[in-house]
């Protein structure tokens, strides 16, 4: 024991010696949990605070109560960036059976192949503000490769993709599957290498091929990649936020936000700062948000208590 | 293997395969192609109506020189390198330390902390916005690269704990005990023994972070103006109000912004991968 005492630990030693195991837990958590709780846990709760009062941001804030939540009913465009919400969550599914293809698609064992890989992930890694401004360029009206195309078989979008109060949505949500696909994509790949090889092949001399034995051998084992894909897929479109802005700004016609732009839009745009109103929406987002996230911990739970 | 292995099949589907590759790609890329092809285009084919045929001379290249040198944009890529290398360099420190701690010891509180950052990382940014923006401004911070980083890194933290703690987790156990009988004081066990073992998992996560956050475009928009302390990617929307319609100069602009990720994922692929499956798919 004695070698091990430096200097500097010396003055030390005594309590903390004898109750190091138990204390030092603490000491590593601390700066973590005080970054986490003073800008995470706590806003939360400021948040549900600043919900009933209204307050421009700078002047004092007047306690309505429920007010706020009560306006939301009423709001038409609360209730269309509900919807749309609605729609990103259905839609933005979609990634994952996509993603499952395409991964399936690429594992193989051909020259070059890694390099397709990469280039297939490429779309997860640029930023969503650069998506959106490819996407809009592609859906452009005029010259647009998207319009072109559809054009090829007689078919046409008024005011084009971005410009019309029905496509819009649809047409960022495409933008928005584009990276998503590509991350689900290279969970799956992922996956598919630690398939345990015997058992496909016990499958195969039992006559199982082709979706038989994609549903019954190869999508159960598949499952942790599924449940990341799950949770990642879900909370990118709750946190949808960065193509709605670049692309649309909410319109035409306010056709195209959610609940995360609306409520930016509402605190801290042009249309001034109403920062109960906003925090209100904020409110309704995170608990739908929190719906989901007591399913990832449950299952995370249920995890932990099966390793132990 | 799953699907059967392209080479027990027949020639035929061989072929077919090799073929099908990079038409499939290309249709997969073909809107980043097309941006690709407009930043190399001179403005007069953008006049003359001309969008998608080949540039019409090599005049196309000094958009890249004006982003270079008659725009903003040298300073946005500055302030995205400040905001992300040290966010960065926080994350790792304060994670290794919380991942530490929540993979090695077990106490009551153990799990409920870890919970409680698990479920931090997977708030919408808006229920934190008002108050994380009165946060900054009051310790006046507001419009700085320093605010911006504080909050990433705080933020941050849910997720690399997340991951930093699977990973310590996963360690051999033995390690740890046999330092102790040898009676190794407890910040030398995490400095000596555990944090070597952790590189590959702070290569993994400080790929991914730097990705995040140089791609992060909400809480620039929230907790900065201006080109004094906006990275990149608000900056690019700025940069679309100063170039309007000037398609060239704006493609011209996202490629550069887009790059240093891209480098990113390139160089370190096997790094960024293992990331991405939270270390949970192997």
């Amino acid at each position: 024991m004695t070698n091990t005492a430096s200097e500097f630990d010396a003055p030390k030693r005594g309590w903390y010696k004898r109750n190091e195991i138990a204390v030092t837990p603490f000491l590593f958590l601390l700066p973590g949990v005080f970054f986490f709780a003073v800008y995470v846990i706590y806003p939360v709760f400021q948040s549900f605070n600043i919900s009933l009062y209204k307050w421009d941001g700078l002047g004092e804030a007047d306690f309505i109560g429920l007010k706020n939540y009560q306006k939301l009913f009423e709001d038409r465009a609360f209730e269309t960036s509900l919807w749309n919400n609605l729609k990103w969550l259905v839609l933005y599914l979609l990634a994952i059976p996509v993603g499952l293809f395409i991964s399936l698609f690429l594992n193989q064992k051909v020259v070059g192949i890694r390099l397709y890989k990469s280039l297939f992930f490429f779309p997860f890694v640029i930023s969503q503000i650069v998506v959106g401004l490819v996407f809009s360029w592609f859906y452009d009206p005029t010259f647009g490769i998207f319009t072109k195309l559809i054009g090829l078989v007689g078919l046409e979008i008024k005011g084009g993709v971005l410009g019309n109060p029905t496509a819009v949505t649809y047409g960022i949500i495409a933008a928005g599957l584009w990276p998503q696909t590509a991350y689900c994509m290279i969970l799956y790949l992922t996956g598919l290498n630690s398939v345990d090889p015997e058992q496909v092949e016990a499958a195969r001399l039992d006559g199982a091929k082709g979706w038989k034995m994609l549903w019954y051998v190869i999508i159960p084992q598949l499952k942790p990649a599924t449940f990341i894909a799950f949770v990642v897929t879900v909370v990118g479109a709750l946190r949808s936020f960065d193509l709605i802005s670049i692309m649309t700004r909410g319109g035409p016609f306010g056709q195209s936000r959610v609940l995360s732009y609306y409520m930016f839009e509402k605190a801290l745009s042009e249309y001034g700062f109403r920062m109960g109103y906003g925090a209100a929406i904020a409110v309704v987002l995170f608990l739908i948000m929190l719906v989901f996230i007591a399913y990832f911990l449950w299952s995370m739970y249920q995890e932990e208590k099966g390793a132990h | 293997m799953f699907p059967t292995p392209i080479e027990k099949r027949t020639r035929g589907w061989q072929i077919g395969y090799q073929a099908m590759l990079p038409v499939v790609l290309i249709a997969w890329l073909l809107p980043l192609l097309a941006v690709m092809l407009f930043s190399i285009k001179p403005e007069a084919d953008f006049v003359s109506g001309n969008y998608w045929s080949l540039p019409s001379n090599l005049d196309g290249f000094n958009n890249y020189y004006k982003v270079f040198f008659e725009s903003d944009m040298p300073k946005y890529m500055w302030n995205s390198i400040r905001i992300t290398v040290p966010t960065v360099i926080g994350c790792m420190i304060l994670s290794s330390m919380t991942g530490f701690a929540l993979g090695v010891y077990r106490f009551r509180a153990n799990l409920w902390i870890f919970f409680m950052f698990v479920a931090g990382n997977f708030v919408p940014f808006q229920i934190l916005m008002i108050p994380v923006r009165d946060l900054t401004l009051d310790i006046g911070l507001y419009n700085t690269v320093q605010g911006l980083v504080l909050f990433h890194i705080a933020f941050q933290t849910g997720f690399c704990t997340l991951f930093m703690r699977n990973f310590i987790r996963a360690l051999p156990f033995e390690l740890i005990e046999a330092a102790r009988v040898e009676g190794i004081a407890e910040w030398r066990i995490f400095w000596y023994v555990v944090l070597p073992l952790m590189k590959p998992a702070l290569a993994a996560m400080a790929v991914l972070i730097f990705t995040f956050i140089w791609n992060d475009y909400f809480w620039a928009v929230v907790l900065t103006q201006g080109s004094e302390a906006q990275p990149v990617t608000a900056g690019i929307t700025s940069f679309n109000a100063q170039f309007r319609a000037a398609y060239h100069l704006m493609s011209a602009g996202s490629i550069v912004a887009a790059l240093p990720p891209v480098a990113m994922f390139f160089l370190m692929q096997k790094h960024f991968i293992a990331g991405l499956t939270l270390g949970a798919v192997k």
